[in-house]
């Protein structure tokens, strides 16, 4: 199988420098990078993919029973890693990708050197001597608005897009298009992103690692982020003054610069 | 027309009103006034949510003074938490890397707890060096759309759920299906060794005289009701028998299996044929309609005695109800064998039987049959009976004929029957070979 074309790999930056691979969470694609990807091309080889089935992946890969655990996606990660022959990378996980890094450097330890956590939760239903934040019924609530907004999608023009990679335009005229999902697989991929509990797999984190917290996140919120950074030894927390779940889109370059500083320190 | 006076034409007056009228009502609706009652809501915020202005109508949607939002509360406070999980998980990033983002479908919570389902469209507005300042936001009451998306929703997933309970239904069907067909190949294996018990797997070899079979079973389950066999009684005597039990399937088999075995074991007490034939009917009597359930057959049952230096072939035998045998000379002739006397075996406690007896010599051939080879019916309407007199004349063109040699014409004129052939239909053909007679194998099995 063709991995690359598979999860629409692209990469850019530093021809031969040191690794970072950015993986976008649950609602779009590898556009959420955009706004950093610049800064971080600077030093680095900026590998960016998209899970199957979302964004420009090719949808006939995806199935029900791999994609409903995140383990699926962490073999996604594991496969692109293996493709490009990756070795010691910095994974930057957004959101449920930085639970999904957790697994993949379990995985593949050689391929994973280093973790930065975008605004991670372990766990988004609050449990007893836990807060994630929101109730089962929130989740169906969310469930809903996904079933009420195609964005764009739509069953007939999906072949469309993800058989042209070359010619962007044919995406770019439908607006919304970075976040549009077949309803279906948006569906799996909230309830695998918003029913998991990663608590103890937190525990396994062998690698150093960064925390990036925004200031005020509804969906992670600052406690959430502590706990993330307490379950993590190896962990360093910064908050980022920025306000939502989308800190390198609301704060590009406070994010690339956190990122950077990490990657210096590391390096 | 032509002017006559000064002043202007009244048409033109009631226009210069109207256009007055007209400007009077623009004055009143400001673009303020208009901001502010709009049939849609207005919200302006800092690029972090922060609710920096909104208009009238939405406030009192929301059921919310202006001094409780404006400046302390977030575009995203003003959502069900469902609808805050997509502001951040869609709307807010889809609208920083597009810049506007139009006809989403959210939820607003209102102070009193109601929940107004809203359109809303978006658009960043950026200051001069492409930097994003503000995000302007209009919403649109759209309960009833949304009632009718609910609708097309529901009708949509009733719809899958019928296909997927017509698919499980199907699914099902083929389970039972592929079952069934487990169960049938299970009962024709069954069938198939139970049609061993009721006729021989092969004849034996007879020396000094050829056989020849053909056996058919009309019934789909392959349990006839036609039987025969051919077995040795020791001292180089051989004995035969061939019949044609009431009725089909199971039932028949199993009075065919009784009739069988007693002919066997009878044969071998005391081979006379009326004396065997004796005994099958006592023994059928006895069983079934001395019991008010009669069951019968009718049977030819003989004995061959080999000559004494095989020029002549003893046959002597003995029918119970059962079709005359035929048997076709070397000559050319074929005659009905009458067998005098002979009711169906197993109606009457006693019965006459009386033993027949002819002898074959050198290219003579005995024939059996069932009456399913004299029933079938022929023409074109199928309403005529092949008949007593057709065989015979079928036979005497065949004949002469060696055992194999009259199956084999017999087995395609059966073929050429078609469906005309409605019952089962046993052969068995006895012959002395015409010349050099040493021992043949035996042909056409059944199989």
């Amino acid at each position: 199988m063709d991995i690359r074309g598979r999860n629409n790999v692209s990469v850019t930056g530093l021809a031969d420098g040191p690794v970072v691979v950015l993986a976008h969470g649950f609602g779009c694609d590898q556009n959420m990078w955009r706004l950093v990807v610049p800064a971080l091309a600077k030093q680095y080889r900026v590998v960016l993919f998209d899970y199957v089935g979302s964004g420009g992946s090719d949808l006939s890969a995806w199935s029900q029973e791999r994609y409903s655990s995140l383990q699926g996606y962490a073999q996604d990660v594991v496969e692109v890693c293996d493709e490009l022959q990756l070795e010691e990378a910095v994974f930057v996980g957004h959101s449920v990708s930085a639970i999904v890094g957790v697994l993949a450097a379990r995985m593949a330890p050689t391929r994973i050197g280093a973790l930065v956590m975008v605004a991670p939760s372990p766990r988004y239903i609050d449990d007893a001597g836990y807060r994630g934040g929101f109730s089962a019924q929130d989740i169906e609530e969310l469930l809903d608005s996904l079933e009420s907004n195609y964005l764009g999608w739509s069953s007939t023009m999906a072949p469309v897009i993800m058989g042209n990679p070359e010619r962007p335009e044919l995406g770019q005229e439908l607006t919304n298009s970075f976040c549009a999902t077949d309803p279906d697989i948006a569906q799996v991929f909230a309830r695998t992103t918003f029913l998991s509990d990663s608590r103890e797999d937190l525990k396994s984190v062998a690698v150093p690692t960064l925390v990036l917290e925004c200031s005020q996140d509804v969906i992670a919120p600052r406690e959430v982020g502590a706990y993330v950074h307490a379950a993590i030894p190896s962990s360093r927390l910064v908050t980022l003054e920025a306000t939502g779940h989308c800190p390198q889109l609301s704060a590009p370059e406070a994010t690339s610069e956190a990122i950077l500083d990490f990657l210096a320190s590391w390096r | 027309m032509c002017r006559t006076g000064d002043g202007p034409e009244p048409t033109e007056i009631a226009d210069a009103a109207g256009t007055n009228a007209a400007f009077i009502a623009l004055l009143e609706d400001s673009a303020e006034e208009l901001y502010e009652s709009a049939p849609c809501g207005y919200l302006s915020t800092l690029m972090d949510g922060t609710i920096a202005k909104i208009n009238a109508t939405l406030l009192n949607w929301l059921g919310l003074r202006r001094e409780a939002v404006v400046g302390k509360a977030r575009f995203a406070d003003l959502l069900t938490v469902g609808g805050k999980l997509y502001h951040e998980t869609h709307f807010a990033p889809l609208l920083r890397i597009q810049g506007e983002l139009r006809g989403i479908a959210l939820e607003l919570k209102s102070a009193d707890g109601r929940r107004l389902p809203v359109l809303v469209s978006s658009v960043v507005k950026y200051g001069g060096e492409d930097e994003p300042l503000l995000i302007r936001t209009t919403v649109f009451d759209a309960a009833d759309r949304r009632a009718y998306e609910q609708e097309l929703l529901r009708r949509r997933q009733e719809a899958e759920r019928a296909r997927a309970e017509a698919e499980q239904a199907r699914g099902e069907a083929d389970r039972a299906r592929r079952q069934a067909e487990v169960e049938r190949e299970r009962l024709a294996d069954a069938l198939a060794v139970l049609q061993q018990s009721l006729v021989p797997s092969s004849l034996p070899v007879v020396p000094g005289l050829e056989a020849a079979v053909h056996y058919h079973t009309a019934s789909p389950d392959r349990l006839g009701g036609d039987f025969y066999d051919l077995f040795p009684l020791g001292g180089g005597r051989w004995a035969f028998f061939l019949g044609d039990v009431c009725g089909k399937g199971p039932r028949a088999a199993a009075l065919t299996s009784l009739t069988r075995y007693t002919l066997r074991a009878a044969a071998l007490h005391s081979p006379e044929p009326a004396a065997v034939l004796t005994t099958l009917n006592t023994v059928l009597y006895e069983k079934h309609a001395a019991g008010g359930d009669p069951r019968f057959c009718t049977v030819i049952f003989g004995t061959i005695e080999p000559g004494t230096d095989h020029d002549r072939t003893t046959v002597r035998l003995a029918s119970g109800g059962h079709p005359p045998s035929l048997v076709l000379r070397a000559d050319g002739h074929a005659d009905y064998l009458t067998t005098p006397g002979g009711l169906l075996v197993g109606v009457l406690p006693t019965a006459p039987f009386s033993t027949a007896e002819t002898t074959l010599g050198a290219g003579d051939t005995l024939l059996l049959y069932t009456d399913g080879l004299t029933e079938a019916r022929t023409g074109a309407t199928r309403e005529s009976l092949f008949g007593d007199d057709a065989l015979r004349a079928f036979a005497a063109d065949h004949a002469p004929s060696s055992a194999s040699g009259v199956i084999t014409a017999l087995t395609g004129l059966l073929e050429s029957f078609g469906d005309g052939l409605d019952d089962d239909t046993a052969l068995l053909a006895l012959g002395v070979p015409a010349t050099h007679p040493t021992a043949h194998p035996a042909t056409n099995q059944p199989r």
